[in-house]
């Protein structure tokens, strides 16, 4: 006697959002759009253009500037921007939401930038090409955490890690060539990720606490040595190691536009792509990945299946000490050519913000890394616009985001289930 | 495992020494410090040019070169901490005050650099002790120094007697507030407090910058300062300058009497403890987790906040654009090695407070650079939050009941 | 032949206690062994020892007459030794196929997943089997009966043999029970020998072919279901004579207590948990609610203590609306709750006894004035109730952690009791706990109603259910399908209605003789 309602599966109304919830949110898309056309539109003159350059390279074919009338690019994006909001009053993006709301993230600073641009130039290509640059040590941080927390450890060591890979790579850089600063910032990584492992694993301290006494290890070890040798002009021959030129991939890097933005920069954006491209792979298509994966999960029922819950934790532990000390070597080898001594200033911590906003994926990372290498790169534009933000404040744009998107996303999303949690062997 | 004692058996005095020592837990902070400065001294030694140089000569000159210069090390840490004490024991001989002074302008200096270690550790042990990581007494303590340094120039024409406190309140709202969101954004989304606290540092760092750069700032100053506070907004000094003991030190112990005293003897520390402890069962036992856990962070921050307004008004008078403190994760190792307790805190502060004021002469007569003292701190914490390393260490006992440690959830924690 | 699988003298030792005494245990190919043993007799350690998750002090296995050193779960796979855990092993966001494969991937060179040649292998178990099992389901999607046969599954991809099976009844409907052991059945028929553990007398007399009782560590007695009587076993399991009825006055109904009036609760994901419910309490009876776990038990519960708001609907304490009101205002009007998970919910295992005796009163006098806590006044508070209620502790400043389940849950007792109380909201309050404290506990139940105390009882036991109720109401997908006179329903008919089915036949012949099963 089968019971029908067993093998039908219970209806799963997935509303991410209460209805009110969905009502306030149609209704923020149509007020801004109703702000851009009342405000910033009749704040422009009828006539006034504004241009987007789109040539930054020489490499890449040529394609003349784009060049619109300021008010027909804002009614456009108004115009999006209520179709959005209609469309979520009546029938709401259920599980698409968090997408659409990104979307419309993105229709509100085209609409800022046309209006700011107004009567001037400016490089919006210019501005996605620092977008991406400056998302990679943000993604790369966030695929460190991924390796980790996607088998049950948190490292908040990140940022420490990554200090310590610049150092180590600008240094051994300096010594012995590039790649053996990269080489010297892996290993270095994956030192500090061994302790972390140990201690986490081994004698189960708190991971947060671990963590953070890593990162206080780091940066004062980083900050002793930098003092007592990289300073001193005697040893200055310690700490310029330059760093890697852009490499122009052939025939992709020519595409206009999209070729200057995502294919002429050096090898650590590249490597970033590779390992975003990897990661997905394995984490989800391999056996290792499986295993990996049910660390983060529930360890016991792996274990009980015969899979080495200790030895899969370690690999995962030093393996994101691995990328994370690669993503410390940006900085130094990567960017500026030196180390100085708060270079990562807290991307390390933002990393594990694009991570979770990434939902634990390598390409929800890259796509968060790419938000925040944004709001970096917007930083750096707005100030000659006729925006009056005080420069400094908009320095502070990227950890304001950091925490919007932790507090709009933590909520929703699902981590890890056996994330943090030491695994106690004989406890059943 | 257990093993049974017959009853015949009579255990010496030695080993019932041995087995007590090794299960208390001060031992293990005695060690853990003790192992943190042996740890230091390893790293200095490994670090000099002229360790291996000597031992390319020989490893006796090499050894001999190596003692030297841990001892000459911790000798100046010690000197910039405390000061000679052959001084001072010719100045108290001698019964010179001013002579007495200068002797113990060390100390003294140490204390100063102590105040704000007790707030912001404090402020930490009480996070901790509500479940909460609070990583962000640094951004905490810089809004207080600037609103109580703002409530200093502001108001004019008040009596010491209220323009202390008022400014010290003000540091504290301000604090208070810096720690309101990241708690009120835990509880209400979830949002994980360790990477909230650390985003709302560097916010407040810039935002301090900014405020300094423009509309806070002193315009008859060539670079970028703010204003000096009032006369009247001086937390007194005890001593004439140069020496900057200021009552901001008895506040802060004050401070810590006072969260001793509501953490353990009323039901409001009753609840925080709870919370901290177990939240569900807080929950069905009818405590408000939200408003406890916003409470507790809040009142965190404010501590840490009084920190920034102790310095501004006791000791700089004014804030430039040199904003570098370092008391968030100084004030961790703090916190983990009180065992979050709040009067424990006031020893370990002490501890750290003469360190940092002791590395200061330590960097200039021993060319030691003052962040070996972070690396001491790592230690530590390592060895606290690992007592068993400390164990196999020095060949003690291990314990056979567990320990309860301090833990916090992960980031992806559903409410 | 020599048996299959044969346990000599295995002996473990935990911090202590002796779990395992030189045990002795042998199973034959093709037959079915039951190990009947109550909560803490050490079943479940043999088992554990023998699937290489504990390592044993003492102790040989002999696997077909061969020694075998079984030093992790992978030598017990290798030899052919398969374990179904009383807790689901089940990682609910993989699928059923990757659920049954991780350890033994089925693999493209490279090691890329071959998920489709592993979704194939389990339909064809599945098939075989009858079990009804669709490989690329989700396993949260999958209710616990669909969840418990991805278990089996994963046996038999690893062509187990020798199957143990740890309390599978737990959290099966009396009807999943049969079920199961119709697979059981099959499984024995294509020559796999299962050992079976349990502490429940009808399913090991239906099922077992032989049985060993173990109690305290040691086989007490051997047996089979023809030689043997439950009363017989029964004695075995505990070494006495259990006085197995708690005696039971007749009610004694006086006024409404609680009422719920068309309750309807949600959770987080807004799906219904609690379906338009309504039912009437009276003070002096109890009122059991039954039904396997997951059918929004667990939500009504919370509603009615605070600590969910409702979507709709109303319940009334004592007069008093408290739909919407917080836990401290519900205890406070006189009600108490001994939870679900008691270490969880019930107490800061942390913190000392005494403390936690006022978890729920710490914030009034006696125990405090103003904010001041009265430390006088709890511990003298705590010595009271500790003598009162036999809590075995070392002192009163112990923290809680150390006790034991069943004196854990003496304290939250001993807490909830000792406040003048109404309503009494108990949630498989003997969940896991030793006979004695099961007795002693629905003593102070059956005690607290005879005093004039509401009591809504909820339990997946069904035994208890019937034992301490005296009207019982069956939840099902979140209503209450009916509730009846706990005298007037058989357990066959309340096993069908927590399954959903509304028996059409009433008051089915129920066998006189059959003896009340040991609760636990």
């Amino acid at each position: 006697m089968e019971n029908k309602t067993q093998t039908e599966k219970t209806s799963k109304i997935r509303s991410f959002l209460s209805s009110t919830q969905r009502w306030i949110l149609g209704i923020v898309f149509i007020l801004v759009a109703v702000f851009m056309e009342l405000v910033l539109v009749k704040d422009l003159g009828a006539t006034e253009v504004t241009t987007f350059a789109t040539n930054i390279d020489s490499n890449a074919i040529q394609i003349p500037d784009w060049v619109f009338n300021s008010r027909l690019g804002l009614h456009v994006i108004a115009g999006f921007c209520v179709g959005l909001g209609l469309f979520q009053l009546v029938r709401g993006f259920k599980k698409k939401t968090g997408i659409f709301v990104g979307i419309f993230g993105v229709l509100i600073v085209l609409g800022f930038l046309i209006w700011g641009a107004s009567g001037s130039s400016i490089s919006f290509t210019g501005m996605l090409a620092v977008m991406v640059v400056r998302s990679v040590p943000i993604t790369i941080g966030a695929l460190s955490g991924i390796l980790s927390e996607r088998a049950g450890i948190v490292n908040i060591a990140i940022e420490g890690m990554m200090i310590a890979g610049a150092f180590a790579g600008a240094v051994i850089g300096s010594l012995f060539g590039l790649w053996a600063g990269v080489l010297a910032a892996i290993l270095t990584g994956t030192l500090l990720a061994l302790v972390h492992a140990v201690l986490s694993i081994k004698y189960k301290v708190d991971q947060i606490i671990s963590g953070t006494m890593i990162n206080i290890f780091s940066s004062g070890l980083t900050s002793y040595l930098y003092l007592k040798f990289l300073q001193q002009p005697a040893h200055a021959y310690l700490n310029q190691s330059g760093f890697f030129k852009p490499y122009a991939i052939p025939l992709l890097s020519k595409i206009p536009v999209i070729g200057p933005i995502f294919f002429n920069h050096n090898i650590f954006i590249y490597l970033m792509y590779i390992l975003v491209f990897v990661l997905s792979i394995a984490l989800f298509k391999t056996k290792w990945g499986l295993r990996h994966r049910a660390m983060g999960e529930y360890p016991k029922a792996a274990d009980t299946l015969g899979v080495n819950v200790f030895r899969t934790r370690y690999i995962a532990c030093l393996l994101s000490g691995a990328v994370a000390g690669l993503g410390g070597a940006y900085f130094s080898l990567g960017s500026v050519g030196r180390f100085e001594q708060t270079m990562t200033a807290g991307r390390g911590f933002i990393a594990l913000a694009a991570m979770i906003f990434g939902n634990w994926n390598p390409v929800g990372s890259l796509g968060a890394g790419m938000l925040f290498g944004f709001s970096e790169s917007l930083t750096t534009k707005l100030s000659i616009l006729r925006f009056p933000i005080p420069a400094e404040v908009l320095l502070m744009l990227p950890y304001v985001i950091t925490i919007v998107v932790l507090a709009g996303v933590v909520g929703r999303s699902r981590g890890p289930a056996a994330d943090g949690v030491p695994y106690e062997k004989e406890s059943l | 495992m257990t093993t049974t004692k017959t009853s015949g058996e009579k255990r010496s005095f030695l080993s019932i020494f041995y087995e007590e020592l090794s299960n208390n837990s001060l031992t293990i902070i005695i060690l853990s410090i003790l192992s943190g400065f042996i740890m230091g001294g390893i790293l200095v030694v490994l670090t000099d040019p002229e360790v291996y140089k000597a031992f390319g000569t020989s490893i006796g000159s090499g050894l001999s070169t190596s003692w030297k210069l841990v001892a000459n090390t911790y000798s100046s840490l010690f000197l910039g901490a405390i000061g000679d004490p052959a001084k001072i024991g010719a100045a108290l001989k001698s019964g010179d005050s001013a002579l007495i002074l200068k002797a113990f302008t060390p100390i003294l200096e140490s204390l100063v650099v102590t105040t704000p270690y007790l707030f912001t550790g404090v402020a930490v042990a009480l996070g901790f002790k509500a479940g909460l990581f609070n990583i962000g007494a640094e951004g905490q303590v810089l809004v207080g120094t600037i609103a109580a340094g703002w409530a200093g120039w502001t108001f004019t024409g008040l009596s010491p007697w209220v323009h202390v406190p008022l400014a010290m309140l003000i540091g504290a709202a301000a604090g208070a507030i810096w720690g309101f969101v990241p708690g009120w954004l835990k509880v209400k989304t979830g949002a994980h407090e360790v990477i909230t606290t650390i985003m709302m540092n560097y916010i407040a760092y810039y935002l301090i910058y900014y405020l300094i750069a423009a509309p806070l700032r002193d315009t008859t100053q060539t670079t970028p300062k703010t204003p000096m506070i009032l006369q009247s907004a001086h937390l007194y000094r005890f001593f004439p300058d140069p020496i900057r003991f200021h009552l901001g030190f008895f506040i802060a112990i004050a401070v810590a009497f006072i969260v001793w005293f509501i953490l353990f003897k009323t039901t409001w520390g009753y609840e925080i403890r709870s919370v901290g402890l177990n939240p569900n069962a807080s929950k069905y036992a009818g405590m408000s987790i939200t408003t406890i856990t916003v409470a507790a962070m809040s009142l965190s921050g404010g501590i840490a906040g009084l920190a920034g307004a102790s310095e501004i008004l006791g000791v700089t008078w004014r804030q430039s654009q040199a904003l570098s403190t370092g008391y968030g994760f100084d004030s961790i190792a703090l916190a983990l090695l009180a065992q979050n307790h709040p009067l424990g805190v006031i020893l370990t502060a002490l501890l750290f407070g003469f360190l940092k004021s002791g590395s200061r002469v330590m960097q200039v007569r021993a060319g030691v650079p003052i962040y070996i003292i972070n690396i001491l701190q790592a230690f530590i914490i390592l060895f606290i939050a690992a007592p068993a390393i400390v164990r196999t260490i020095y060949r003690l006992k291990q314990p056979s009941v567990k320990e309860v440690s301090t833990s916090t959830v992960s980031f992806s924690e559903r409410k | 032949m020599p048996p299959i699988l044969e346990l000599k003298g295995i002996t473990k030792q935990f911090p202590g206690v002796l779990a395992n005494d030189h045990i002795n245990i042998q199973l034959n190919k093709g037959e079915v062994l039951a190990l009947l043993g109550e909560n803490g007799a050490g079943k479940t350690t043999l088992m554990n020892i023998l699937y290489g998750l504990y390592k044993p002090d003492e102790g040989e296995i002999f696997i077909n007459g061969q020694k075998t050193e079984i030093n992790s779960p992978i030598d017990a796979i290798r030899s052919g030794i398969g374990m179904v855990h009383q807790h689901f092993m089940l990682i609910p966001v993989f699928t059923v196929t990757e659920n049954v494969m991780l350890g033994e991937e089925y693999t493209h060179p490279g090691g890329f997943l071959d998920r489709k040649r592993a979704a194939a292998k389990i339909r064809e178990i599945s098939d075989l089997y009858k079990l009804n099992v669709n490989p690329d389901d989700m396993v949260e999607d999958l209710p616990v009966g669909l969840q418990q046969r991805v278990e089996i599954i994963k046996l038999l991809f690893r062509n187990a043999d020798i199957l143990i099976m740890d309390e599978p009844t737990a959290v099966l409907t009396p009807q999943e029970v049969d079920e199961l052991f119709s697979i059981l059945k099959k499984l024995v028929d294509q020559g796999k020998s299962i050992i079976f553990i349990t502490h429940k007398l009808r399913e090991v007399m239906e099922c077992s072919d032989r049985i060993e009782v173990i109690r305290l560590g040691k086989v007490v007695g051997a047996t089979t279901p023809a030689e043997a009587s439950p009363e017989k076993l029964a004695s075995m399991m505990v070494g006495r004579s259990v006085e197995l009825k708690t005696a039971k006055k007749p009610c004694d109904l006086r006024g409404s207590v609680l009422n719920v009036e068309n309750l309807t609760v949600k959770d987080s994901h807004n799906h219904v948990m609690v379906d338009n419910v309504s039912f009437d309490l009276q003070a002096g009876e109890i009122l059991g609610i039954a039904g396997v776990q997951g059918n929004g038990q667990t939500e009504l519960v919370q509603a009615i203590t605070g600590l969910k708001t409702s979507a709709s609907g109303k319940i009334t304490l004592l007069g008093e609306n408290v739909t919407k009101k917080n836990p401290r205002k519900i205890t406070e009007l006189g009600s108490a709750h001994i939870p679900e998970d008691r270490q969880k919910d019930g107490l800061v295992l942390a913190q000392p006894v005494a403390e936690n005796l006022v978890l729920n009163t710490y914030y009034r006098p006696p125990f405090a004035k103003g904010i001041i806590l009265q430390k006088k006044n709890i511990l003298a508070n705590a010595n009271e109730l500790i003598k009162k209620f036999d809590i075995r502790t070392p002192s009163n400043s112990t923290l809680v952690h150390y006790l034991s389940g069943g004196n854990q849950q003496k304290v939250i007792i001993a807490r909830e009791f000792s406040r003048p109380i109404k309503l009494l909201v108990a949630s498989q309050p003997t969940r896991g706990l030793d006979v004695g404290s099961i007795e002693y506990i629905h003593n102070r139940i059956v005690e607290k109603r005879d005093q004039g105390c509401a009591v809504l009882l909820v339990s997946t036991e069904l035994d208890e259910i019937m034992q301490l109720s005296d009207r019982i109401a069956v939840m099902f997908r979140g209503k209450i399908l009916t509730t009846v006179n706990a005298k007037e329903v058989s357990k066959e008919e309340l096993g069908l209605l927590m399954a959903g089915v509304i028996p059409t036949l009433k008051k089915k012949k129920v066998d006189t003789t059959q003896v009340q099963e040991l609760i636990t």
